[in-house]
């Protein structure tokens, strides 16, 4: 399977995405949910909630944007993926193993002594990675710096970011989107997962972000709010980040923490506890019987 | 003996960033609002493209050069140490430290020698705080030469951040351009046996007026300029403390966790020696001059010699 898919700006109408694409994109992101079930289970520790958000847009960044080679991760031309909201790793380590980038039993070692795989991403250690994260509210600065650098050299990669909701609570996350701003960085796409949970309770009580729409539209951003899980609707808003010029882009996607599991879904305690191996069956079961279509 | 000359630290840095940003166009260079002082602006005037102010964002300063340098730049990032080292020092662990990022932070005011700004602008605990980070070099000129040749070493060093501090004020000159800097690697700038200075940035000055000073007295000191912190020059250390039986430690820094702990660390795992450690005492800094600041916290050479008596 080709991971480099040249990018088509111009088809930017729903009716114009190949519906097999999103079909194909579906159940890639179903089986990945089962495997972050399978790592996160086996581990013992770590974030499905996240993970499982986030999933839908990691998998159409990565399977349907993204210009990578995994027998080259260090391909100097590659487009840069930067998961600010560190802590959804198993999200992003599924995806590279499908991809090739490193062997899919690897998967079994997660946050085990000693692994590729940390809890969080680790740019040392995982092939593919990018850039290390896990401390919340440094990954959209990060890619702004990455932005940057590609433009210098006048190149066509495209950086794309994924970060939280709660990480927006950060002032850093804020002088990133100041700066992004400033420097009219229109080669790189932030995603936002808004789940609207955080460790402690609901991102509402917590610390309100909210209206990210307007803040980053004050901020001089172009600005796309979409349905998390509708991979339609992402790929659409992507094609229209990508080509618009002279602003950087955000899709805000309005998604449900640990989305795809029945008991996961929407639930603060399910921020940071691994599944146990019975609840782990239960969640596999409910997603292999899941109708993609 | 020829008239002293006095380059500062942070203009030789605006002549290397001039030098360097023609020979190598992969060097880019940032700033947070400060570019005059910290003469970064030297680079803004030859190559603006490759610079970028990100503003009062400390913080977004070290995260976007961790962006520059993961994508494959060569980021020079500056502001005062103060907010260098302190405002973004979690950052640095993160985006710098642990994933190894090139990244030079040259962190200019440091020290009590900032002067007028006062306490809330004289770093003071960098050293420490820097020092502190696995995958952290750590460095400080004595000269205008070594804040150069230093440099010079730093742009082909790519296996991960450094931290130098730089100072406002500027020093005497020991070095020339035949000058080669070695990370790791401390400079004995007077031989002695009687008794080892070694001191880091301004106060090198300090210690070699002061081993002018023991000579008359007879007391031959040796005086060691130690501008790599971390690495620290294991060898010559303990060299001193087996022949010299005595080392005076002296910085423009906390008296905790910087060159006086960085030196006592070593001694006392290898060849423990009695010793003095001279730096700030638990306080914040003052207005004022330069020379009465490091009066007010006893950083001079007479200072210097008084300690050195005592362990004799």
């Amino acid at each position: 399977m080709s991971s480099s898919v040249m990018l088509s700006p111009e088809k930017t109408k729903v009716s114009e995405i190949d519906k097999e694409e999103v079909l194909r994109l579906r159940k890639i992101a179903r089986d990945l949910r089962i495997k972050i079930i399978n790592m996160l289970a086996e581990a013992g520790s770590g974030h499905p909630g996240g993970s499982l958000s986030a999933i839908d847009i990691i998998t159409t960044i990565y399977f349907h944007f993204m210009k990578i080679d995994p027998k080259n991760p260090k391909w100097p031309e590659r487009d840069r993926f930067v998961l600010s909201k560190g802590h959804a790793a198993p999200a992003l380590y599924s995806v590279l193993a499908t991809l090739g980038f490193f062997d899919e039993k690897e998967l079994m070692t997660l946050r085990k002594f000693p692994s590729k795989l940390q809890g969080h991403p680790d740019k040392l250690t995982t092939p593919g990675v990018d850039m290390s994260t896990g401390s919340l509210g440094q990954g959209l600065s990060v890619s702004t710096g990455m932005a940057l650098g590609a433009r210098l050299d006048k190149k066509d990669i495209r950086i794309f970011t994924v970060c939280s909701d709660g990480e927006h609570q950060s002032g850093m996350t804020w002088e990133a989107v100041l700066s992004a701003a400033k420097f009219k960085l229109d080669n790189m796409t932030v995603f936002i997962d808004n789940n609207g949970l955080q460790i402690d309770g609901r991102t509402d009580t917590i610390m309100p972000v909210m209206p990210l729409k307007e803040k980053y539209l004050a901020f001089n951003w172009n600005v796309y709010e979409v349905d998390g899980h509708d991979i339609e609707a992402i790929i659409e808003a992507a094609y229209k980040a990508i080509a618009h010029k002279g602003q950087p882009s955000v899709i805000i996607c309005k998604t449900i923490k640990g989305k795809g599991v029945s008991f996961m879904e929407d639930q603060v305690s399910w921020h940071g506890v691994a599944p146990s191996m019975e609840e782990a069956a239960k969640a596999i079961e409910e997603l292999k019987a899941m109708e993609i279509k | 003996m020829s008239e002293k000359r006095f380059i500062g630290t942070r203009n030789a840095y605006g002549e290397f960033l001039k030098e360097i940003g023609k020979e190598n166009p992969n060097v880019v260079a940032l700033d947070a609002d400060l570019s005059c002082s910290t003469q970064t602006c030297k680079f803004y005037d030859e190559y603006p493209e490759r610079f970028f102010n990100i503003g009062i964002s400390e913080q977004n300063l070290v995260g976007t050069a961790a962006g520059l340098a993961a994508y494959g730049k060569k980021p020079f990032i500056s502001t005062f140490a103060v907010f260098a080292s302190g405002r973004a020092w979690e950052p640095i662990r993160q985006s710098l430290c642990v994933p190894k990022l090139p990244v030079n932070i040259i962190a200019t005011h440091g020290g009590v020698t900032v002067g007028a700004d006062g306490g809330s602008h004289q770093m003071t605990e960098d050293f420490a705080i820097m020092r502190a980070l696995p995958n952290m070099i750590v460095l400080c000129p004595a000269d205008g030469y070594e804040t150069k040749a230093m440099l010079r070493r730093l742009v082909e060093y790519n296996d991960g951040p450094a931290y130098v501090r730089l100072s406002r004020i500027k020093f005497p000159v020991i070095y020339d351009d035949n000058y080669k800097f070695e990370i790791g690697k401390s400079d004995t700038l007077r031989d002695g046996k009687d008794i080892t200075i070694i001191a880091v940035g301004y106060m090198v000055h300090a210690a070699l007026e002061a081993a002018e000073q023991l000579a008359v007295d007879g007391i031959d000191a040796r005086v060691i300029n130690m501008a790599s912190l971390k690495p620290i020059d294991e060898e010559a250390i303990i060299k001193a403390a087996r022949e010299t039986r005595r080392i005076v430690t002296i910085e423009e820094h906390q008296i905790y966790g910087g060159l006086g702990s960085a030196v006592a660390q070593v001694v006392a795992e290898n060849h423990p020696v009695p010793m003095r450690i001279m730096g700030v005492h638990d306080k914040f800094g003052l207005s004022g001059e330069a020379d009465q600041l490091l009066e007010y916290h006893g950083l001079t050479s007479s200072g210097i010699v008084e300690k050195v008596k005592s362990l004799l």
